[in-house]
């Protein structure tokens, strides 16, 4: 079986959406793990050079994940996700937001909304997350800020991790 | 301004208008026969379609024709890499992450 490690995405801008989907060869529990477990997030969330860190975590319906993201020159943006809608192994919904070390919402920035959804494939999970914006302007916004932050600067890790395969 | 590019394509009308012009370049009369909408009504929506470059207007003898500006879509998609790019450089180090979890299960 051979996976395509291909991340597909699918805009659409009139419902404010944002599709991305992507298949993972380990089974779902894994993948699961990953994604809802911070000490496992803490290691994949950053696109590096930036790294996450874990504040508190309580992935429960109602429950908060407080993190920060650490840049290159220290810097530290905190951000907080709100879950609901869990259902273990399969989806959860989650609502993103900027705030302080205190986890008090920056109103200043726009919100996302997520939906990600697990599924067992032949070859191993099939990860789609549905992202909504309260207006194009906020997805604007949002994108200009990763944009600047260098998150897509540094694509050196990707041949790292090539190496850690040999 | 690109904020406008989006909200010219959020209206269903003008990406219908925009689907019309992208198979054939249309005068105003004709593009507006093809719409239950008021002939006022479309040439707005034209209006805001031109002001931010989606459809071009040229001149033909008498007639003017809109047509639609491709390189214009395009610059969308550009603008979205890097929330691609964010994406896909997070993913690849989540597949890092899920082997080392199988490497320590073995």
């Amino acid at each position: 079986m051979i996976l395509q490690k291909e991340t597909i995405f699918k805009k659409d801008l009139a419902n404010k959406k944002i599709n991305v989907k992507r298949e993972f060869e380990a089974p779902v529990e894994q993948v699961w793990k990953a994604w809802t477990e911070s000490q496992l997030l803490d290691q994949w969330w950053a696109p590096k050079p930036w790294k996450a860190h874990t504040q508190s975590m309580d992935f429960r319906d109602g429950g908060t994940w407080l993190y920060y993201m650490e840049g290159p020159e220290g810097e530290r943006h905190y951000c907080r996700a709100d879950y609901k809608s869990i259902i273990p192994n399969k989806s959860y919904e989650g609502l993103d937001a900027f705030c302080d070390e205190k986890g008090n919402i920056n109103t200043g920035f726009p919100r996302m909304y997520w939906k990600v959804n697990f599924s067992k494939t032949s070859a191993g999970t099939m990860v789609e997350t549905e992202i909504t914006f309260d207006s194009l302007a906020d997805l604007e916004k949002i994108v200009e800020m990763g944009f600047q932050e260098g998150f897509t600067a540094a694509h050196g890790n990707l041949d790292m991790l090539l190496a850690e395969d040999k | 301004m690109r904020r406008d590019v989006f909200q010219a394509i959020a209206d269903p009308t003008r990406r219908a208008i925009l689907g019309k012009l992208a198979n054939q370049a249309m005068t105003p009369n004709a593009l507006a026969e093809h719409f239950d909408s008021s002939r006022q009504a479309i040439s707005k929506h034209i209006k805001i379609l031109t002001e931010c470059r989606l459809v071009e207007q040229q001149q033909a003898g008498r007639e003017i024709y809109y047509y639609f500006n491709s390189k214009k879509l395009k610059e969308v998609d550009k603008w979205l890499q890097p929330f691609r790019s964010l994406w896909e450089q997070r993913f690849d180090q989540l597949d890092a992450v899920l082997n080392n979890l199988k490497n320590k299960k073995s």
